[in-house]
């Protein structure tokens, strides 16, 4: 059993849409820092809520090449692969 | 388009931080000190309380005579790197007298205490490792991690079950894992549980640096910090710290029983890269260290001080950090406010730090203030009386504070 980008796409966003300073129309291709306007430790924090609903750590390094919720989504679901 | 212009959001920021005519909070100038605990602002007598000069040893008459003495024999610079033209006696001095203060076999001193732990970490944690950063590192150790190329994984602040979680979806990885904790941590003053951050460690067989930069020669019998505190410098491996705070001059260590500690000297980029301390520093440096392991009174009075400052805030009604530690920072809601708030403290004669987010923890704008052994109580509470002035001016008193006054 595993989750596919667009299960953990809507996991986001709905764990992001928790947060009431969220914009309501975000989807999977809203972009984390200029659509959410998220500063970097922001960023960093709402990762970490993620990484413990899926039970998975995604390493600092590889949040610099993500843009979007949706890449966020595969870049979880290629470390859950991966493990 | 200017090369700035990724900067606007910034500039704006800016200009809406010194609108009203506020001052710019990144540019004060002291134009010199009088002495550890007042300084001269704007050409008014100014109480310091945020220069992390915990003991006030910059002002320390032995560190200011061997300091001279050093330039004299020496001359003030070294011209040179450590691993090339920059290693005197004097740094090899240095590294024996700290090393034998930590009771370690091994230090190795940087320029800066920045450096020392760009520097450790980047060469520990190489490209098959991992990096386990507490969620709130100090700028230094986020550095430190993107210099080198470990993957980086972060922890909840504090919180070690959080960490042994982290650390168990590593299981069965190879490479070697690294924890980095701060001693004290600089913008809220809360301590690390390190006895509990230990027992992790030991459990997962993964190594330990801790950064006591705001922790040595405050926490601890001997002033070696938390790690000496809570009994566990056997399951540190590594402690970094800098002389910019407790021994009140610039530069920064790493201390290690480990051997291997020798060949970092010739891959830590941040410490080959760079000149070495000045003789001046290092002798000032040996001196304030010698001044803080002959008067202990320093360390209970530095502790005395930050429980008469953190109840004393407390008591006028502001919010601060859980804990009385040499930091105390009052936690404000909004950033107009904490700016406004922090230019009305220098306007009374009050010199603290003003920091925002996102370098605060939680988005809170914080008055961060650190104290010295050598303020007066008289200091202490004409600070808080000022304070609690503003805070009456801002209508910031608790209800509790209001009644009570």
């Amino acid at each position: 059993m595993s989750e596919t980008v667009a299960d953990v796409s809507a996991l986001i966003v709905q764990t992001l849409l928790a947060n009431p300073k969220v914009p309501r129309d975000i989807n999977g291709s809203s972009k984390i820092v200029e659509d959410l306007a998220f500063d970097s430790l922001a960023v960093m924090n709402f990762v970490m809520e993620i990484e413990d609903s899926l039970d998975v750590s995604v390493p600092l390094d590889r949040l610099a090449d993500i843009r979007t919720i949706d890449d966020l989504a595969a870049c979880i679901v290629s470390l859950k692969q991966a493990s | 388009m200017s090369i700035f212009s990724k900067y606007d959001g910034l500039a704006r920021s800016l200009a809406a931080v010194t609108a009203d005519g506020g001052r710019n909070p990144f540019a004060v100038v002291i134009d010199r000190p009088l002495s550890s605990t007042v300084g001269l602002i704007e050409g008014r007598e100014t109480l310091l309380f945020g220069t992390n000069n915990y003991l006030g040893l910059s002002q320390s008459e032995a560190a200011i005579e061997a300091a001279i003495a050093a330039a004299r024999t020496h001359g003030v610079g070294t011209t040179g790197s450590r691993i090339a033209n920059g290693t005197q006696g004097l740094h090899r001095q240095l590294e024996e007298r700290i090393a034998t203060y930590f009771q370690r076999r091994h230090c190795m001193v940087f320029s800066t205490g920045y450096q020392a732990n760009l520097g450790m970490i980047s060469a520990l944690a190489g490209k098959d490792d991992y990096l386990l950063l507490d969620a709130d590192s100090h700028a230094s150790i986020y550095d430190g991690s993107r210099l080198g190329h470990a993957q980086v994984i972060r922890f909840r602040h504090n919180d070690p079950e959080d960490l042994r979680k982290r650390l168990r979806r590593l299981d069965g990885t190879p490479g070697a894992k690294l924890i980095v904790v701060e001693g004290i941590y600089s913008m809220m003053g809360d301590v690390v549980p390190m006895a509990e951050f230990a027992a992790v460690k030991r459990e997962a067989g993964a190594w330990l640096l801790a950064d006591e930069a705001h922790s040595f020669g405050v926490m601890g019998t001997h002033g070696r910090g938390v790690a000496e505190a809570d009994g566990v410098e056997g399951d540190v491996d590594f402690v970094v710290g800098t002389f910019s705070k407790s021994l009140g001059t610039v530069g920064g260590y790493c201390v290690s029983d480990h051997d291997g500690l020798d060949l970092i000297r010739l891959c830590s980029r941040p410490y080959m890269f760079t000149a070495s301390l000045p003789p001046e520093i290092i002798a000032a440096t040996m001196a304030a260290l010698d001044e803080m392991g002959r008067r202990p009174e320093l360390r209970h009075t530095l502790m005395d001080n930050a429980r008469r400052l953190h109840a004393g805030l407390n008591a006028a009604g502001l919010r601060t950090g859980p804990q009385a530690s040499p930091v105390v920072s009052v936690i404000l809601d909004e950033v107009d406010q904490a700016v406004r708030f922090w230019n009305r403290l220098l306007d009374l004669g009050v010199y603290v730090n003003l920091s925002l987010p996102p370098a605060t923890p939680d988005q809170h704008p914080l008055l961060r203030t650190s104290v010295m052994a050598t303020h007066t109580p008289a200091q202490i509470d004409r600070a808080i009386e000022i304070f609690a002035t503003v805070a009456r001016e801002f209508g910031l008193m608790r209800p509790a504070a209001v009644t009570a006054s």
